[in-house]
């Protein structure tokens, strides 16, 4: 490989095409011809990214990807708050996924909120050979008990209870019977299902759809629906997210009657069929439950993106062309209060990052939301790939998104990105807590993008100002001058193996 | 003398466990230590033995105590007939839970806690077909050395003897699992012992024994007991008892079977005259239809 830097596009995807190759050329021939669908440089006027995706992993390599218990119990259903989710199976799925998103609540833990703790039917020998039907009805009595002011219970299926044919859906229709008719939700989401997370989020989605929507018709709501009421979608509130996203829409005139899913609740839920418009963020999580909506209740969905003021912006206007003038008139209003900070935040870090370029490999709809965010610092993304995306994905990438001659990488594997980094040499990656120390020993700045690295919030006008001071913290932190290899200052010296 | 480590299996209904428990019952007579071990969730293998369905079996000792671990041999295994030792792994009522996950739990506590010290023969009874992993556990593992598969002349008990083989076939190079014959129970189809012959050549094994059919069997099954503790000089207790010495004198003589297809089975039995051969354009006609 040539070390010079390219400067011009086309040197650019002359390079990334031969990095493409290079990669390859380490499978085996029926591996590489695998991946190479996976793997593309984009070119500008396409109306998607030309890589396939949502396709099964290859054994062997490492990949990033997790599970469909993963989808529907890390990522739908248990940010909400006031329901108790069961980990239904052995201890492990539960116990290694517990409290790892950082979904912002309000409540007491314990009392009347249940998200960071762990519950789990920890299934034994005896529970396997004979069913665990018996468990999961006492393991519901229990909860009755000891929390009683829970609203509600899901039972996220790991994968022995689709193996062993256990019946959930009986003991929790009996249970829900014997409980008043509490919602008790049976998830069908067992590991092995589908190629990755993606399938779970689809399985979660259908589940509310089945056990919360169709249960509660005929219910009497708690609270008079008006005229400008929204739903937010698809937005976990990780380091309280949904919250800095929130107040924009409640300042331009809209009444936010639902949070799905992060500090949500089991009311919110069974309200949102009587939303005027469902603002979806996380379009791959739950697009399907707002079809669902727009087709059973004709509720329309409107995909936004709160990542950077351009998109707060474009999104705001977008969301406020749903109503009347009074909304829009509220949503210049917020444009312009908030212009100020952002013009204060972009005047002091884009100096800091201009130019700067990143490489990005996450899930959901952070491959491409978070573009905007980095353009308004003077960044530019050069690189990027989802781990579960699917081709609709790609077109929204490809189509609002992206530059010519960017770097896509669809399902990545620990080896690809590894090489691409080291030849791209990015100013920053963002990506997971696995990737996190292999690219920061290799030198390189560093965020995680799942979990803010434990900051944020990132969304709404509040998170564009964590974020610009993240990733200035990121790339211009002064540890990056101070680790000198020896053998640069040195030729002779020889290394030494630890012992 | 080695321990002999062998197993029957044969499709449901064949008269796998009354076969076994007379033969092992005749084994007994012959002097030998005897451990059944029935892999059934029903748990009937050894109720001859001991005049009784075990009540105590494994998997439901080990759910009482929390789990098999909490266990010893002595509240499992039960002395029958000549000191036959009995075990049986049990599992779950029909349709929930994972009996084959029960009977790989059980063959692994009797394993670890000696269960198979000082005997000559340990006899697994293997419930059916073989439907999932579990019940092929012993097969796998070196388990069980020599399979018996327990047959007959119907059609669909050659079928399932066949599919066995498979299951032999496919773990035999990776353990030491070989094919020890077939046994033939005797329904009175049409030329059976030629069939089941025939059947044995074509696995490259042989057919151990004919086993004719004995009212006397169903005497001695609704007392609960063996023709051999029965009525032990009566002629059908002389043809276990030639079963079991045929068995005795089999060891190291095991195969590795060479299964055929659904094709040449359908061909076996048409080379004996049980089925007529089929014009390839009659196939999915009704009756009706052909006339």
């Amino acid at each position: 490989m040539s070390v010079s830097t390219p400067t011009t596009i086309q040197e650019v995807k002359d390079r990334n095409r031969a990095l493409i190759q290079e990669v390859l050329t380490v499978y085996p021939e029926k591996t590489a011809k695998r991946r190479a669908k996976h793997l593309n440089v984009h070119e500008e006027g396409k109306s998607d990214c030309g890589v396939k995706s949502n396709i099964k992993s290859i054994p062997g390599v490492m990949t990033i990807r997790g599970c469909a218990y993963a989808g529907s119990k890390g990522v739908v259903w248990g940010p909400i708050k006031d329901m108790i989710h069961i980990s239904h199976g052995p201890v492990g799925c539960g116990q290694y996924s517990w409290a790892a998103r950082r979904n912002y609540y309000v409540g007491t833990t314990g009392i009347d909120t249940f998200g960071t703790m762990q519950f789990t039917s920890d299934f034994q020998e005896k529970d396997i050979v004979f069913g665990g039907d018996k468990k999961l009805a006492k393991l519901i009595d229990e909860i009755e008990v000891l929390f009683p002011l829970n609203k509600g219970i899901s039972v996220q299926s790991e994968c022995p209870i689709g193996l062993i044919g256990d019946d959930i859906e009986a003991v929790s229709k009996n249970k829900s019977k014997e409980y008043g008719g509490k919602t008790i939700v049976p998830v069908r989401c067992e590991g092995f299902r589908g190629v990755s997370q993606s399938l779970g989020h689809h399985i979660a989605n259908d589940a509310i759809r089945d056990w919360v929507f169709d249960k509660s018709e005929g219910k009497e709501l708690a609270f008079e629906p008006g005229p400008y009421d929204v739903a937010i979608i698809g937005d976990y509130n990780i380091g309280g997210d949904a919250w800095s996203s929130r107040i924009l829409l409640e300042e331009m005139g809209l009444r936010v009657i639902a949070q799905w899913s992060g500090d949500g609740t089991i009311a919110e839920l069974e309200a949102t069929p009587k939303a005027k418009l469902n603002v979806l963020h996380c379009y791959r999580s739950m697009n399907y439950i707002s079809r669902h909506m727009e087709e059973k209740y004709g509720i329309p969905w409107v995909e936004y993106n709160f990542f950077g003021p351009t998109k707060i912006e474009e999104s705001l206007r977008k969301i406020a062309s749903y109503f009347d003038e009074k909304i829009q008139a509220g949503a210049e209003a917020v444009i312009a209060k908030y212009r100020a900070l952002t013009d204060a935040v972009i005047a002091k870090y884009k100096p800091r990052l201009q130019g700067k370029t990143v490489m990005l490999y996450v899930g959901g709809l952070r491959p491409r939301h978070v573009i905007g965010a980095y353009e308004d610092l003077g960044m530019n993304v050069v690189g990027t790939g989802y781990e579960f995306g699917h081709n609709d994905d790609y077109q929204r990438t490809a189509q609002h998104y992206v530059k010519d001659g960017t770097l896509i990488y669809d399902d990545v594997t620990g080896y690809e990105f590894e090489k691409f980094v080291e030849t791209v040499k990015p100013d920053l990656v963002g990506s997971g807590i696995k990737e996190k120390y292999v690219f920061q020993k290799m030198g390189v700045p560093f965020r995680q993008m799942h979990s803010w690295d434990y900051s944020g919030p990132y969304h709404g006008y509040d998170g564009f100002a964590i974020f610009a001071r993240d990733m200035d913290m990121a790339i211009n932190s002064p540890v990056w001058k101070l680790p000198h290899a020896p053998w640069k200052a040195d030729p002779e010296y020889v290394a030494i193996a630890a012992e | 003398m080695s321990l002999r480590q062998i197993a029957f299996y044969g499709k449901g209904g064949i008269g796998k466990s009354t076969t076994s428990q007379n033969t092992l019952a005749a084994l007994a007579d012959l002097g030998q230590r005897i451990l059944i071990v029935g892999c059934d969730p029903k748990a009937d293998s050894t109720r001859l033995m001991l005049h009784a369905k075990a009540q105590d079996t494994i998997l439901s000792l080990a759910a009482e105590a929390g789990s098999v671990e909490d266990l010893e041999l002595e509240d499992v295994m039960k002395i029958g007939y000549k000191d036959i030792r009995c075990v049986e792994s049990g599992g779950p009522e029909p349709g929930v839970g994972c009996a084959g996950r029960g009977v790989i739990t059980s063959i692994n506590f009797l394993e670890e806690n000696g269960a198979y010290d000082n005997i000559d023969y340990v006899s697994y009874d293997v419930l059916g077909d073989v439907v999932c992993g579990g019940f092929a556990m012993p097969i796998r593992e070196n388990k069980a050395q020599e399979i018996y598969i327990v047959m007959s002349g119907e059609m669909m008990a050659m079928y399932a003897a066949n599919n066995i083989s498979k299951g032999i076939l496919k773990y035999a190079n990776s353990g030491g699992v070989r094919l020890g014959g077939l046994i033939c129970n005797e329904r009175q189809t049409d030329k059976e012992l030629e069939l089941a012959e025939s059947l044995a050549k074509k696995l490259g094994t042989q057919l151990i024994h004919f086993v004719p059919r004995d009212n006397i069997v169903q005497h001695a099954e609704l007392r609960r007991m063996t023709v051999i503790e029965y009525a032990p000089d009566s002629r059908q207790a002389d043809e276990y008892r030639t079963l079991a010495q045929k068995i005795h004198n089999n060891a190291g003589r095991g195969v590795i079977p060479t299964p055929i297809s659904m094709d040449e089975l359908e061909d076996l039995l048409m080379e004996h005259g049980i089925i007529s051969a089929v014009d390839e354009t009659q196939v999915g006609k009704t009756a009706s239809q052909l006339v």
